[in-house]
């Protein structure tokens, strides 16, 4: 494959503007990649982030022709429209510069949501077996492999809307840690979803699941939180 | 803006006005349908303590659901936080029970 892409490029922080560049079209080439080429071959001067370039470890994530996406997986044939590319920073994040945007929000909202492990058990004692085919664990599992990487954080109408709101990444990783029965904090981890911009603070609107990387669906652990902080709530445990 | 409390109070709400709703349709085309006149209306509701309960439980439960629901879209929408939230949520929740229940009276009392 031969030929170039119009690159358009976020330089600046919150105010800024879109920086064009002609960068060569390879096969399999990936949005990172063209990034990379442009800070390696145009301008070193350009900020950005990525670590394993594998889908891993959800540093990469970007604002792609409007979309939200992880650069690094995201061949640039799928996703060029009329030969263009323009690739800003993550929506509803600071930007710090460039295409790199400050998580601080994103991860201070992974702990307000309880989203550690709160072991209940020592090292004294035995490990628990965990049947894999037991409703807590498949419900777990179901949502366990999120990667951090806050394409869905970008994607949500709620999070642009409401600035207390917890997120769908912060809400699926505490609904992981509810159906963890090795788990020993639930009950303060339902009262923190249960709050102010908690789980009840989604409309389902379901743009996180529609952007997910890795195919997972926080609107359905958001709806597992919310039956489970009304039957705490309606028992009066919150 | 939204919590667990309101949460619930606005599910409640909409579970009491589903079976509601549809009582009050078939309602409306019986009354069609039969050809009633306003005087025949209000000779079954005036001084009836069943049609005074049914639809003063639709119109409390009617405010409490619409100003949970406007409340949120004050926030998103508008901004509105804190006190002024609170205000807008119960101000519109006032205005739609005391409109209602007034219409509820109107047909009912004697």
């Amino acid at each position: 494959m031969t030929g170039t892409i119009e690159v358009s490029l976020w330089r600046g922080g919150k105010e800024g503007r879109y920086q064009v560049f002609s960068v060569p079209q390879r096969v399999n080439q990936t949005v990172l990649d063209v990034v990379t080429w442009v800070q390696r071959h145009a301008d070193p001067t350009l900020s950005y982030r990525f670590a394993c370039r594998v889908g891993m470890c959800g540093s990469c994530a970007m604002t792609v022709n409007g979309r939200p996406r992880w650069t690094c997986r995201t061949h640039t044939s799928k996703v060029i429209e009329d030969g263009k590319l323009r690739i800003g920073p993550l929506a509803n994040l600071p930007v710090i510069k460039d295409l790199a945007c400050d998580m601080r929000q994103f991860f201070e909202k992974w702990q307000a949501a309880k989203g550690v492990f709160s072991p209940s058990k020592t090292r004294a004692d035995a490990i628990e077996k965990i049947e894999p085919a037991s409703a807590p664990r498949v419900a777990a599992d179901a949502a366990i492999e999120c990667i951090n990487c806050a394409v869905c954080f970008a994607a949500c109408d709620t999070v642009r809307w409401n600035e207390e709101y917890l997120g769908p990444a912060a809400l699926n990783r505490a609904w992981t840690l509810v159906n963890d029965v090795k788990d020993a904090a639930n009950r303060e981890r339902l009262a923190a979803v249960a709050a102010n911009g908690g789980c009840t603070a989604c409309h389902s609107h379901q743009s996180c699941q529609e952007h997910c990387p890795n195919k997972l669906n926080p609107t359905a652990s958001i709806a597992g939180l919310k039956r489970r902080t009304m039957q705490a709530y309606l028992k009066g445990e919150l | 803006m939204m919590n667990i409390r309101l949460y619930v109070l606005q599910r409640a709400t909409a579970m009491i006005m589903a079976p509601l709703v549809l009582a009050h349709l078939f309602i409306i085309f019986y009354a069609a349908s039969r050809g009633l006149s306003a005087a025949d209306i209000l000779g079954r509701t005036r001084g009836s303590i069943g049609w005074g309960a049914f639809y003063a439980l639709f119109v409390l439960a009617a405010a409490a659901h619409g100003s949970i629901g406007l409340r949120v879209i004050a926030a998103e929408w508008a901004g509105l936080r804190g006190r002024r939230l609170d205000i807008v949520m119960w101000s519109f929740g006032a205005l739609l029970a005391m409109l209602g229940l007034r219409a509820v009276a109107a047909v009912v009392l004697p």
